[in-house]
């Protein structure tokens, strides 16, 4: 029973871990350019980005799940998702990349308004380019500022990838869950758990090296 | 022949005339030094030169090319104005070092990055890399600093900043170097220092334009001297004149406080 558990929540572990991957990879780069969007010249790009801020945190990730998974089925009355296990993951990853790139692109904004103007503009008198000075100049020291707060993000969507079971997606929590309902039995939830434990606790170390590889300055 | 010539220059922020008419000109290797209380528009002067600001009116014509002239605006390209700016060098106040480099990258960081837009770059990089880091080394060893190049600006005292940020500002070897008020974030007891090395800079005549509370040291080493009050130029000439014999009332009442 105990291998027979241990496979089915490894399985589950590989749709979570694969939910948790893309989504960053998506989210990752999509906040820094809604970041970006917010800091714009343009008023109404602001204004876009800031709705679209307001609205994606302000209302359920599981609501925004179930709306583009199930939303374009029935208003076009085909399911672009495909019904299988590839379609529901590629859903949810849709889904936690808007989300998640929402709540990014305000901790990128702090940590790029955090590192002092005089940072700029002693770049500028250097005659540095516009892009070097934030790729040279600024790019680390935001990277240093915004470790912290991503680290709280970043493990929070390892833990929110379970609400991918709403689609049916077989994910860590759906596996464990499986077990009780199929067996009546409950360790295999507790198990679950130290699958979470075990995927946060390396994530942890995982920024504690990159928050110590920084610390060489202030 | 002046090296720079600066005229009319005006600014305002809002309804505020934060510089109004402001006409000099600086000959080349001397060090002009301005004072005047806080507000006065000293540090948005200085501003204004290395583009940081962009004044409304008037012009700054250094080596005889007109780099900035408001009545013939030039759509600016980024290249343009980086090249323009090369004729100034900054050092701020608060250093601004970029705290993720050493005391020597610091210093050749800028230097590095336009050597890249040279066109023998590729073949020679390890070679142009090499001098950059030499030419580097030179300018921290005149201020002084040379155990300190590894350093990073965290573990160097404010004086230490101060002198690698004055290694910086050299390393792309201005015409003329502007201080805004440089030993104004310091401990008293460092400001000796610091200003040690401006004195020896001014020995050897670089073109230096510097904004500071420090009397004494405005009377001693620069050779032309600027009063600012409420975005005007007062009184301008010789230090020692405009220092102990002041003209005109405001410099007097400016210069009891000291």
């Amino acid at each position: 029973m105990f291998f027979s558990v241990t496979q089915s929540l490894l399985g589950g572990l590989w749709t979570t871990f694969q939910i948790f991957l893309f989504t960053l990879l998506f989210a990752l780069p999509l906040g820094l350019i809604l970041a970006f969007g917010a800091m714009s010249r343009w008023k109404i790009l602001r204004g876009l980005v800031g709705t679209l801020v307001w609205i994606i945190r302000g209302t359920p990730l599981m609501l925004q799940l179930i709306i583009i998974f199930y939303g374009p089925g029935l208003w076009l009355s085909h399911n672009i998702w495909s019904g299988s296990e590839a379609g529901r993951i590629t859903a949810t990853v849709v889904a936690f990349s808007i989300n998640y790139a929402c709540y990014f692109s305000v901790i990128f904004r702090g940590g790029i308004e955090g590192v002092p103007v005089g940072q700029r503009e002693a770049g500028e008198v250097l005659g540095m380019t516009k892009s070097q000075i934030f790729f040279k100049v600024t790019l680390l020291q935001m990277v240093k500022r915004v470790v912290p707060p991503m680290s709280n993000e970043i493990i929070t969507l390892v833990k929110d990838t379970s609400l991918a079971r709403i689609i049916a997606a077989y994910e860590l929590t759906f596996a464990g869950y499986s077990f009780m309902k199929s067996s009546g039995i409950t360790w295999p939830l507790f198990y679950t758990g130290v699958f979470y434990l075990l995927f946060v606790g390396i994530l942890t170390l995982l920024f504690r090296y990159i928050e110590q590889k920084l610390s060489y300055f202030r | 022949m002046a090296v720079l010539e600066v005229k009319n220059i005006g600014k305002h922020f809002g309804s505020t005339n934060v510089l109004d008419d402001v006409s000099f000109t600086l000959e080349e290797g001397k060090a002009l030094a301005i004072i005047g209380s806080s507000g006065s528009g000293k540090t948005t002067l200085l501003r204004c030169l290395n583009f940081l600001e962009t004044p409304d009116s008037g012009s700054i014509t250094v080596k005889g090319e007109t780099l900035f002239d408001a009545d013939h605006p030039i759509e600016g390209q980024e290249k343009d104005l980086r090249t323009k700016r090369l004729h100034f060098g900054m050092v701020f106040q608060a250093f601004h070092l970029f705290p993720q480099y050493t005391a020597l990258e610091n210093v050749t960081l800028a230097e590095k990055l336009l050597a890249k837009e040279r066109p023998d770059f590729k073949q020679k990089k390890k070679e142009i890399y090499g001098e950059i880091e030499a030419h580097g080394k030179e300018l921290l060893n005149r201020m002084g600093l040379a155990e300190r190049m590894e350093h990073y600006p965290h573990q160097l005292s404010g004086g230490q900043q101060q002198r690698v940020a004055i290694a910086r500002a050299l390393a792309l070897q201005p015409d003329i170097l502007c201080f805004d008020e440089p030993t104004s974030a310091l401990d008293p007891e460092l400001t000796g220092e610091v200003l040690k090395v401006i004195r020896g800079l001014a020995e050897q005549h670089m073109t230096m334009i510097i904004v500071t509370h420090e009397m004494a040291f405005a009377r001693d080493v620069a050779d032309q001297i600027i009063f600012m009050d409420e975005g005007v130029i007062v009184e301008q000439g010789d230090p020692k004149q405009v220092i102990d014999h002041p003209r005109e009332e405001r410099t007097r009442q400016f210069l009891t406080k000291y």
